[in-house]
């Protein structure tokens, strides 16, 4: 039987209260949405922040035994580039590893938890890690523009050592049209929100939990916490009462602090109540999208042993206000902005240079000398500490989950920026090394030398004419 | 042990362009007007020259590539051409060709000419880091010009405790000395004096450098013409020759290794020590009478003046401070205003360093006349502080 064994979350650190929302939109009508939502850095899209939560769930894990990789999302950057081999590419994976996208419906996350679990059961996969996460843009001022937050979950499934066994699982598929968007497009189209409210969550949901109860002959009362998909903060009270669920059952559902995070909103609730599990407990997952995924979860004691996660109760007080629909716009390119003639420059993409050193410019992998034990990033030939200059006695060496302090930086005001300015600097690594590095999620103002960073898998600039959003790893203070 | 180049090469005509936003001039009219100029200082033809040198940063935003380019502008009777480039230090690369070509026996009479045309780009700053290589935007950070030195700025400030108001005014002097001597110079870019209040208050263009503290972006061009130094008399009574020429290029240990502290140029100190072994000088604070270094930036210079051991380690702001670089100072630094005032068309500025260093030691610098200056130095230096090349000359009568 397959289970989790670890878990990690992402939610980005600007929010967007969305009385900011009503009081510019307020020329098309008054919107009755309460509360912020996490908005995604302009370099952040489903692929970093999956990996960050990655990232996030990998800690105190052999990262070298994960054998597969699938991710969720509706809002993929690439429509033919597999995402998921970004993400496995970010976290440096075996090559022997299989990866997939599961995308189109907001059931996708659960779906890829399943399918990784049957995978384990069936002995074909050992350690498969599941990440979910979306970045999703509607029209200005529509109920998605509104309710939409961005964020991801991720989840390492094995046979051993898990801190929750998935018993079983109840899938109902229905073509049922609350979103949609034809290939091609970027923004969403809803029909009524009664309707997706009345004939969607308040049928399929009920419907999903019924059938997996029923399914293993279990009470609803046996559950410590139920963990159900909703857009809508009225519609997931309302079918809190309808299942006979008490408060204390119900898992909160994020909507007015984070927001709907689509795919990857079931997963980010599957973490939080993972946060507070005690051993015994059992837990129920509904997500919703084209009909419904139900997973039944017991939580063992190992979930006593799981500790320095961000998780989401971290990334929920690691925040900071956006301030502006504006620069919201911006950031999600909704808008177009000057950005000066120097940022017209378009630098080039040579793919057969990611695709050959793909390990250095998404794997954050250098080398380290095997002679005097100097690490070095990017990949060196010859020993950099000029008492070695060894010659190709070098060994792999990752560098992304080193931590590292502040050498020396700036913040740029020159330098291209969609939030400027830019900041970067040079980061000395515990362990060795001196790198050059872009910052991200720092105040411009709060830098200083000495200063600790971690390194985040960002968006390092998107070339538009070659169809190419390129990624590397960027340093950011660490917040306790 | 090689015997150097010290006394082998005299300096016999030099020409330097208006430096400015030359939206008036292409390219080609830059080369000729300080060809012209420099030919005309001579009294030589083009036919005598021997062969010659040519410096461009960034042929592929103004004249394309290839040595053709300067043939061509200046319809050069077929001689030897060789274009050269590297980073910011590209006009003093023009000029050591030149001088290694006589210095070497190979000719008699070279030319070195740089010119740079930045103004046709349509926005302020250097262009991007295309000339990087297609790998730079993929791993690199997003660095530009002011960004990379602000970060030595950064780490001198730390390295030396002060703090940012005081580090800032330290900066704050050194601008307001260049644009000084450049308000005296007909041929600089900027022409206008700022107080030191002025500097301090200026937008921040990358913290903690503001505006005052970048020099020009600028169109021109330089040029010298150069020969043997036993013919120099026969051409001119006041030729200038060449001490040393020297150039030190970075070896990736500042970059990746943790060793260097970040608050000095390893090259710019080692360029330094080896031109003054070449030109047999023992104390450089005493015998450099003036000095034309690569203030990029107001820290660079400040820098510069400890790794040339104008100033000791740390303490380049008490210099400062004494008016020790000021044009009544002991040590007169960027007396034509420096790349801070007289600008900085990057192919040509090595060249305009050294047009300065002639027109003191021949007595011919107008309104900033030096007393009786004996050394000149000039620093280029190219690339930033983590990675770069310096160039080091040192000429005298």
């Amino acid at each position: 039987m397959a289970g989790i064994k670890s878990y990690g979350a992402h939610i980005p650190r600007f929010r967007l209260d969305r009385n900011i929302m009503q009081m510019a939109l307020l020329f098309l009508g008054f919107a009755p949405i309460r509360g912020e939502k996490a908005v995604a850095n302009w370099d952040e899209d489903s692929i970093t922040m999956a990996a960050a939560a990655a990232k996030d769930c990998l800690i105190g894990e052999d990262a070298g035994k994960v054998d597969g990789l699938y991710f969720a999302t509706t809002s993929p950057t690439y429509s033919l580039r597999q995402n998921a081999g970004i993400i496995a590419a970010a976290l440096d994976l075996q090559t022997a590893s299989r990866t997939a996208d599961f995308t189109d419906s907001t059931k996708s996350g659960s779906a890829a938890l399943l399918a990784a679990a049957d995978a384990i059961s069936a002995g074909s996969l050992n350690s498969c890690l599941v990440c979910a996460a979306d970045c999703r843009v509607s029209k200005i001022a529509s109920n998605g523009d509104y309710t939409y937050g961005d964020g991801g979950a991720a989840f390492l499934l094995g046979k051993d050592d898990v801190i929750a066994n998935i018993e079983g699982s109840f899938s109902t598929t229905h073509d049922f049209v609350d979103r949609r968007r034809l290939a091609g497009e970027r923004l969403e189209h809803m029909w009524e929100e009664r309707f997706i409210r009345d004939a969607g969550y308040m049928k399929f949901i009920p419907e999903a939990v019924l059938g997996l109860v029923k399914k293993y002959n279990l009470n609803i009362k046996d559950f410590s916490r139920v963990i159900y998909s909703c857009a809508f903060t009225g519609a997931h009270a309302a079918l809190g009462k309808t299942l006979g669920l008490t408060p204390e059952q119900v898992q909160e559902p994020l909507l007015t602090t984070v927001g709907d995070t689509g795919v990857a909103q079931p997963l980010m609730m599957l973490v939080a109540a993972l946060e507070d599990a005690k051993p015994g407990d059992k837990i129920m997952l509904v997500s919703f999208g084209q009909g419904c995924d139900a997973l039944y979860l017991t939580v063992t004691e190992n979930i006593k042993k799981i500790k320095n996660k961000k998780a989401v109760k971290r990334n929920l007080a690691n925040k900071v206000q956006l301030g502006s629909y504006e620069k919201y716009l911006a950031f999600r390119k909704l808008m177009p902005v000057e950005i000066g003639i120097r940022g017209e420059e378009t630098m080039f993409t040579s793919f057969s240079i990611v695709s050959r050193e793909s390990r250095e410019l998404y794997g954050m992998v250098g080398s380290k000398c095997q002679k005097c034990g100097t690490p070095s990033w990017p990949v060196q030939r010859i020993c950099p500490n000029p008492d070695c200059g060894a010659v190709d006695q070098m060994e792999p060496y990752r560098f992304a989950e080193k931590l590292g302090n502040i050498f020396t930086y700036t913040s740029d005001f020159l330098a291209p920026c969609i939030d400027p300015p830019g900041s970067y600097g040079f980061v000395d690594f515990a362990g060795g090394g001196r790198a050059g590095l872009d910052f991200t999620d720092c105040d411009a103002n709060a830098l200083s030398v000495g200063m600790p960073v971690e390194l985040s898998f960002r968006i390092k600039f998107a070339d538009e004419k070659r169809a190419a959003v390129n990624y590397g790893w960027k340093a950011m203070p660490i917040v306790a | 042990m090689a015997e150097g180049i010290k006394d082998k090469v005299a300096i016999i005509g030099m020409g330097c362009t208006k430096f400015g936003e030359r939206f008036d001039a292409s390219p080609q009219d830059l080369m000729v007007e300080a060809f012209v100029e420099c030919l005309q200082d001579s009294g030589l033809e083009k036919k005598d020259l021997g062969a010659a040198w040519w410096g461009v940063h960034m042929p592929d935003i103004s004249v394309g590539r290839g040595a053709t380019t300067l043939g061509v502008a200046l319809k050069l009777p077929f001689i030897p051409i060789t274009r050269v480039e590297n980073f910011c230090a590209t006009g003093s690369e023009a000029l050591r060709g030149a001088v290694y070509g006589v210095a070497s026996g190979a000719y008699d009479i070279c030319l070195a000419l740089g010119m740079e045309k930045l103004k046709d780009t349509g926005y302020g700053g250097l262009p991007l880091g295309g000339g990087l290589g297609y790998k730079a935007p993929l791993h690199m950070f997003n660095l530009t010009a002011p960004g990379g030195f602000a970060m030595m700025a950064t780490k001198y400030f730390s390295k030396y405790n002060l703090n940012p108001q005081d580090g800032k005014m330290m900066l704050a002097k050194v601008s307001a000395k260049s644009h000084k001597n450049g308000a005296l110079n007909p041929k600089a870019h900027l022409r206008k004096e700022v107080t030191v209040e002025q500097v301090m208050n200026a937008p921040v263009i990358a913290w903690p450098l503001g505006l005052f503290d970048c020099c020009g972006v600028s169109d021109g061009a330089a040029a010298a013409i150069v020969c043997r130094a036993d013919m120099a008399k026969k051409f001119r009574p006041d030729p200038v020759f060449v001490k040393s020429i020297q150039i030190s290029v970075s070896s990736g240990e500042e970059m990746l290794y943790t060793k260097w502290d970040g608050a000095h140029v390893e090259p710019g100190y080692r360029a330094g020590v080896m031109a003054y072994k070449e030109a047999g000088i023992k104390n450089p604070r005493e015998e450099v009478s003036m000095a034309e270094v690569h203030d990029c930036f107001s820290i660079t210079e400040a820098v510069t003046m400890e790794d040339l051991q104008f100033s000791a380690r740390g303490k380049v702001k008490e210099d400062i401070d004494a008016g020790r670089f000021n044009s009544d100072g002991a040590q007169p630094i960027q007396i034509d205003g420096g790349l801070k005032c007289f600008g900085h068309p990057i192919g040509a500025s090595g060249l305009r360093m050294m047009y300065e260093m002639y027109k003191q030691l021949q007595g011919k610098a107008d309104k900033r006349q030096l007393k009786d200056p004996k050394v000149g130095l000039t620093h280029n230096m190219g690339g930033f502080p983590s990675m770069c090349v310096v160039s080091v000359c040192i000429v005298g009568k």
